[in-house]
């Protein structure tokens, strides 16, 4: 469903995509780690037609997405690490507004979003205006948004970041229902090492550009001699500081937890 | 198609969901009228001019559609990282659908607002010279809605961070409403006054606006129908170009 080989990025004369290949077939959970700088983020911006490759090839879902964009587009969802909802709209209009956009037909529509709103357990909110919502329901209701046109692939860029224990459980257990019965390929990033544990089947852990493991988690753990997808990340990658540049996306974000809530 | 309607219903929600947003926005406008109009009415009617109320309105009505539409356009500095834009950036619709939903989305506010502070000037004592004016005005406020729609577009597609938002408001917005005739008249200013007022586009759209209201044009009808409908279509497809080179 992904297939990505000998993948580059260049930013000038700095690589932040150093040459990786590798391949998720459909249905599975695949989980990229790293530590900050890694390239994760630039990977999936690639992935999600967000950037274009400085070499390589990608096919998603057997389409080069730099080549055919709107059809790429149409079969993935993402759900980003910032949150992009309509704060001014209420939770069922930004679920019609993604099913306008992705050309999902009207009655189709209006099914879909009955059935993601109640498994997401959203159904009672649908009225309510996205700014009232809570941290957790907020991110809830964009996977639920990212499910609505059927997608093949889903992309979750840090989904659970900042949720308390409860909402990243019930996130992971209507995501992983969703994996099973709509054989989404879901494709996620993230820091939290227990929830990659649990979640995915496969692993890979990039850093510096490069991936320097993939396989299971019980792969991960065996080829490092450690007990915790924890610790094998830890020696993958080293114990010492990332420290990045701020920019000014980090500066907007602190802007936004300022003056909004999250 | 859908995408674009879809895309302005939304700015027209958000427009009329935001009370306060409406309220506190109308709040300048009012302040201009009431401060200016009545103050400097004496001085003005002393240079020979008539009344001030009934010079100044139409300025008023062109300084507020070009706030709200430039800064319409310049939110989507915010909804860039934050919001909504990013969906739409990665959905399966061509950029240029989402920039046209939301120019012409801004646009049709920014009118609105146009709107309301005609009501409120003719509350304060402005009068048009006849009834006739008010469709012939509207076309004016069109044009300097969809001009600065389209700015508003372009800068919101460039700016990275708070600071440029400022700098465009100061060192861009301001001057542009205050060196427009907005506030004084066109005739009997120095050479490089003229010039200047005559670079900005928005002195042709308060011309129209003055001329259409109380039958006082100092350019003419022509022209400044011709210079806005010139710069909306340069800066609609400067909007376009800068918008589809947004990286998120």
């Amino acid at each position: 469903m992904i297939e990505v080989e000998n993948l580059v990025r260049t930013f000038g004369d700095f690589t932040a995509v150093k040459d990786i290949s590798f391949s998720v077939p459909q249905g599975e959970i695949f989980a990229f780690l790293g530590p900050n700088g890694a390239g994760k983020s630039t990977t999936i911006k690639m992935l999600t037609t967000l950037l274009r490759p400085t070499s390589g090839t990608i096919r998603l879902n057997g389409l080069d997405p730099n080549k055919h964009q709107k059809e790429a587009r149409q079969s993935f969802g993402i759900v980003f690490q910032d949150p992009s909802l309509d704060q001014e709209q209420t939770a069922y209009e930004n679920m019609d507004l993604h099913g306008v956009l992705y050309s999902v037909p009207r009655k189709v529509r209006a099914q879909r979003i009955e059935t993601l709103l109640k498994t997401f357990e959203l159904w009672d909110r649908k009225d309510g205006m996205v700014k009232t919502f809570s941290g957790g329901m907020k991110r809830r209701l964009e996977i639920a948004r990212g499910f609505l046109h059927t997608p093949k692939i889903l992309f979750l860029d840090e989904p659970t970041l900042g949720l308390d224990p409860q909402s990243r459980n019930q996130l992971w257990t209507h995501v992983k229902a969703l994996n099973e019965t709509e054989q989404t390929t879901v494709f996620l990033t993230t820091h939290y090492m227990d929830e990659a544990d649990r979640v995915a089947h496969r692993i890979a852990v990039m850093d510096h550009g490069s991936i320097v493991a993939q396989g299971t988690s019980a792969e991960l753990k065996a080829q490092t001699n450690t007990d915790s997808l924890e610790a094998a990340f830890l020696a993958l990658t080293g114990n010492s500081l990332r420290d990045e540049s701020a920019d000014s996306k980090q500066g907007l974000r602190q802007m936004a937890q300022m003056f909004g809530k999250r | 198609m859908g995408a674009i309607y879809i895309l302005w219903l939304r700015e027209l929600k958000r427009y009329a969901r935001s009370r306060v947003q409406i309220v506190v926005s109308l709040g300048q406008p009012i302040l201009y009228l009431v401060a200016f109009g009545a103050g400097f009415s004496p001085v003005f009617k002393q240079a020979g001019l008539g009344s001030y109320i009934q010079f100044i309105a139409p300025g008023i009505i062109g300084m507020t559609v070009l706030f709200s539409s430039v800064f319409n356009g310049i939110a989507m500095l915010w909804d860039r990282q934050f919001g909504f834009l990013k969906e739409t950036l990665v959905a399966p619709v061509l950029r240029l659908q989402i920039m046209i939903g939301r120019t012409l989305g801004g646009a049709t506010v920014s009118m609105i607002q146009g709107t309301l502070v005609f009501i409120i000037s003719v509350l304060f004592g402005f009068r048009p010279h006849s009834l006739m004016a008010v469709p012939a005005a509207f076309l004016f406020i069109f044009l300097v809605a969809m001009v600065f729609s389209a700015l508003g577009t372009a800068i919101g597609s460039v700016i990275k961070d708070m600071q440029g938002f400022q700098l465009v408001m100061n060192f861009l917005v301001m001057p542009i409403y205050f060196l427009s005739g907005a506030l004084y008249p066109l005739k009997n200013l120095g050479k490089v006054m003229t010039t200047i007022t005559r670079i900005d586009p928005l002195t042709y759209g308060v011309d129209g606006l003055r001329g259409t209201l109380i039958s006082n044009f100092q350019l003419s009808p022509q022209l400044d129908i011709a210079v806005l409908t010139t710069v909306m279509c340069c800066f609609l497809a400067l909007g376009a170009y800068l918008f589809s080179k947004i990286e998120v």
